[in-house]
C-alpha cells in the first residue's frame, strides 16, 4: 500500500526510540567467549557453525513463531511437521543421487531446491488438513490444544516410522555443498555458509510481510484482536488457516536443512529439537521475528561455544540462557503480543 | 429527518443471548437516515449488546436487523462492516502493537487512503499526524479514543455505531467531541450513539432511545427529552441539569 500524498513528514513525527540492545546479544556472546576458546580460528569455525545451526533453528522455529507466538495456537505437532520436511527431503535425495553426486553445480543446486519446494509443499499441505481436524475444534483453549497437537505429533512420527521405517535414515549433501572453505585456519563448511543464507533470506521474507504488507498487517491486528478485525471487514477464517499452513511450510523447508544438516536421523527428529524451539520462541518474546532470529543465534552459538569449552554443560546451556534473558526481560526480548 | 422516509436501520424484536444470559429482549430500534440517534439507558440496560448485535459480533437469537431495506439479521461481521458501517466499540479496539499510520490504513478496506479524508481526520484530531509512526499502544487514553473515532471515519460509511465515545476523557476533550461530532453530522453520515454524558446526548443527539432491562422504553426526539425533567427521572433516573 503507498503512502498517503498528504501523510506528514518523517521530521514532524516522533519516532520511537529502536531497541539495539538485543541486537547486539549475539555479538556480546561471541566476544565473551573467544577467551574461553583461545585459539582464534577456533573461535571463528565455532562461530560461523553457531550462525549457521542458530539459521537453520530459526527457520525451523520461525514458523512456531507465527503459530504459538502470533496465533496463540499451542502447537505441540510442530516438531512432526519438521520431521516430515526432512524425509520428504530424504525422498527426494535419495531416488535422485545421480543428480546430488553430479559433478554439474547446476543439477547439484536443482535437487537441493527440489527437496526445499517437495518438503515445503508436502508439510504445508499436511499443515492444512492438520489445522482443520486438530487446531480449529480447540482453537482458544490451550489444554485441548496440547493434547490434540502431541496426538497429532505422535500420529505423524508413527506414520513416517509406518512409510519410511523405524530405523535411522542418512543422505549425503548434494556433492556442491560438501566440504569446507579455508579462510586461513578456519575451515568453512559449504552448506553452513547456504544455510546461512537461506535462513537470512527466510528473516528477510517474513519481515517484510509482516511489517510492510496489509496481508502482515491483518495478521498483527487479527492476533491481538480478531473480533475488531472482523468489525473493520476482514475475514480472518482463511487468514489464520493461511498462518498456520506457512507456519507448518516454514518447519517443513527447516526440516529439510535439518536433516540434511544432521545426515543421520530418525522419525523422533522433530520431537527432539521441540523443545530447542520454544526456548527460542520464549527468548525472542512472543510473536517478534526479529526477536526469534536472535534466540535462534543465542542457542546457536551457545551450543557450539560450551560443547567445545565444557562439553558436560552443553545440554544445560540453552535452559541458562533462557532463564538469563527472562531474568533480563521477563517478556522476552521483544515482546509483540500480551499474553 | 422525516419520519416517513425508510428507515436506515431497523431492529424488530431482536432479542440475544450471551452463554446463559438472556441480555435483549425484544429490542425495536429505529435510525432514521442521516442525523444522530442516541442510545441512552442505565449501566446493564443492553446498549452495548445493541451495538455489538447490530454488528454481528454477538449473533441475534431472534428478530430481524435491516440495514437500508435489507435483512443482515444472518450476515457476518465482515459483510456487515463493508456495507459501510464503521464501529467504535466501547473498548476503542486499536491494535497497539500497530502504529497510528498502520491503524488507519488498516481500516481503509478500499485499500488506499483517501488524502482528503486524511486531511480531515487530521484536522480533527490533530494529535495523529503528530503521532503519525507511534505505536498506538503509546498514546493517551483520549487519543486512543481518537484512533478510534478516526479509524471509523477514515473512509466514508453510511451509519456510524459508536459506543461510549467520552468514557474516561476530560472535560475538555469532550468539549472537543462535540465540535467534531457536529461536523461529521454536517457531512451527511448517520450516527447511532450510545453516552453516558447527557450534555453531549443532547448537543448532537436528533433522535434519542431509551434502554432498559434489554428492551426500548422510549423513542422521541432527543431535545423533547432534554426539555422534559420528569421524563428524565422516569426513564434515566436523574435529571440532564445536574450534568451540565
Amino acid at each position: 500500500m503507498s503512502e498517503p500524498a498528504v501523510a506528514p513528514s518523517a521530521t514532524e513525527i516522533p519516532r520511537e526510540p529502536v531497541d539495539w540492545l538485543p541486537l547486539a546479544l549475539p555479538a556480546i556472546v561471541a566476544v565473551v567467549a573467544l577467551p574461553l576458546v583461545g585459539d582464534p580460528w577456533t573461535w571463528l569455525t565455532l562461530t560461523i557453525a553457531g550462525l549457521a545451526m542458530g539459521m537453520i533453528i530459526f527457520t525451523v522455529s520461525s514458523g512456531l513463531m507465527l503459530v504459538f507466538g502470533l496465533m496463540d495456537v499451542l502447537n505441540f505437532g510442530h516438531g512432526a511437521f519438521i520431521a516430515l520436511g526432512a524425509y520428504v527431503g530424504l525422498s527426494v535425495l535419495v531416488p535422485l543421487t545421480p543428480w546430488v553426486e553430479a559433478t554439474s553445480v547446476l543439477l547439484n543446486l536443482a535437487v537441493f531446491a527440489l527437496a526445499l519446494c517437495a518438503g515445503v509443499a508436502v508439510t504445508g499441505l499436511v499443515g492444512f488438513v492438520f489445522d482443520r481436524l486438530l487446531i480449529q475444534p480447540v482453537y482458544g483453549n490451550h489444554l485441548k490444544q496440547i493434547l490434540m497437537t502431541t496426538g497429532g505429533l505422535i500420529i505423524i512420527e508413527q506414520l513416517i516410522r509406518a512409510i519410511w521405517g523405524a530405523e535411522t535414515v542418512s543422505f549425503n549433501l548434494p556433492a556442491t555443498l560438501r566440504g569446507s572453505w579455508l579462510l586461513g585456519e578456519s575451515a568453512v563448511e559449504r552448506y553452513r555458509v547456504v544455510a546461512l543464507g537461506i535462513g537470512c533470506a527466510v528473516f528477510a521474507g517474513l519481515w517484510l510481510i509482516l511489517t510492510k504488507t496489509r496481508i502482515g498487517l491483518m495478521v498483527r491486528a487479527g492476533v491481538e484482536n480478531r473480533e475488531m478485525l472482523e468489525a473493520m471487514g476482514y475475514r480472518t477464517r482463511h487468514l489464520f488457516v493461511g498462518v498456520f499452513v506457512v507456519g507448518a511450510m516454514l518447519a517443513g523447508l527447516g526440516g529439510v536443512m535439518w536433516g540434511l544438516y544432521l545426515q543421520n536421523f530418525t522419525a523422533a527428529i522433530g520431537a527432539q529439537i521441540n523443545v530447542l524451539i520454544f526456548i527460542v520462541i520464549i527468548i525472542g518474546g512472543l510473536g517478534s521475528t526479529t526477536g526469534c532470529l536472535i534466540g535462534a543465534l543465542l542457542v546457536g552459538l551457545t551450543t557450539n561455544y560450551v560443547g567445545f569449552a565444557a562439553p558436560k554443560i552443553a545440554l544445560f546451556s540453552n535452559i541458562l540462557i533462557m532463564l538469563l534473558v527472562l531474568l533480563w526481560r521477563p517478556q522476552g526480548l521483544y515482546k509483540v503480543v500480551d499474553r | 429527518m422525516a419520519d416517513s422516509e425508510a428507515p436506515l436501520l431497523k431492529l424488530d424484536k431482536v432479542e440475544t443471548k450471551i452463554g446463559p444470559y438472556h441480555i435483549l429482549h425484544g429490542v425495536d430500534l429505529v435510525v432514521p437516515k442521516g442525523g444522530a440517534t442516541m442510545l441512552l439507558g442505565r449501566n446493564g440496560a443492553g446498549k452495548t449488546t445493541t451495538a455489538r448485535t447490530i454488528m454481528a459480533l454477538w449473533k441475534a437469537c431472534a428478530g430481524e436487523i435491516h440495514f437500508e431495506g435489507q435483512n443482515i439479521t444472518k450476515e457476518e461481521a465482515p459483510t456487515i462492516a463493508r456495507l459501510g458501517i464503521g464501529y467504535v466499540p466501547e473498548t476503542m479496539g486499536i491494535f497497539s502493537d500497530l502504529t497510528v499510520a498502520e491503524n488507519l490504513r488498516l481500516a481503509a478496506i478500499s485499500g488506499r487512503i483517501d488524502p482528503e479524508r486524511l486531511d480531515m481526520v487530521f484536522a480533527a484530531f490533530p494529535a495523529m499526524k503528530r503521532f503519525w509512526l507511534g505505536r498506538a499502544g503509546t498514546l493517551s487514553g483520549g487519543q486512543k479514543q481518537m484512533l478510534s473515532i478516526a479509524r471509523a471515519i477514515i473512509e466514508p460509511r453510511r451509519l456510524l455505531v459508536i459506543d461510549e465515545p467520552t468514557k474516561g476523557l476530560a472535560p475538555a476533550i469532550i468539549a472537543n467531541m462535540i465540535g467534531i461530532f457536529r461536523d461529521l453530522k454536517a457531512t451527511g453520515v448517520t450516527i447511532l450513539m450510545i453516552e453516558q454524558n447527557f450534555a453531549l446526548a443532547r448537543a448532537i443527539g436528533d433522535t434519542v432511545a431509551v434502554m432498559e432491562d434489554g428492551r426500548i422504553i422510549h423513542r422521541g426526539m432527543m431535545a423533547e427529552l432534554a426539555d422534559d425533567e420528569a421524563l428524565q427521572r422516569r426513564l434515566l433516573g436523574l435529571s440532564m441539569s445536574a450534568h451540565q
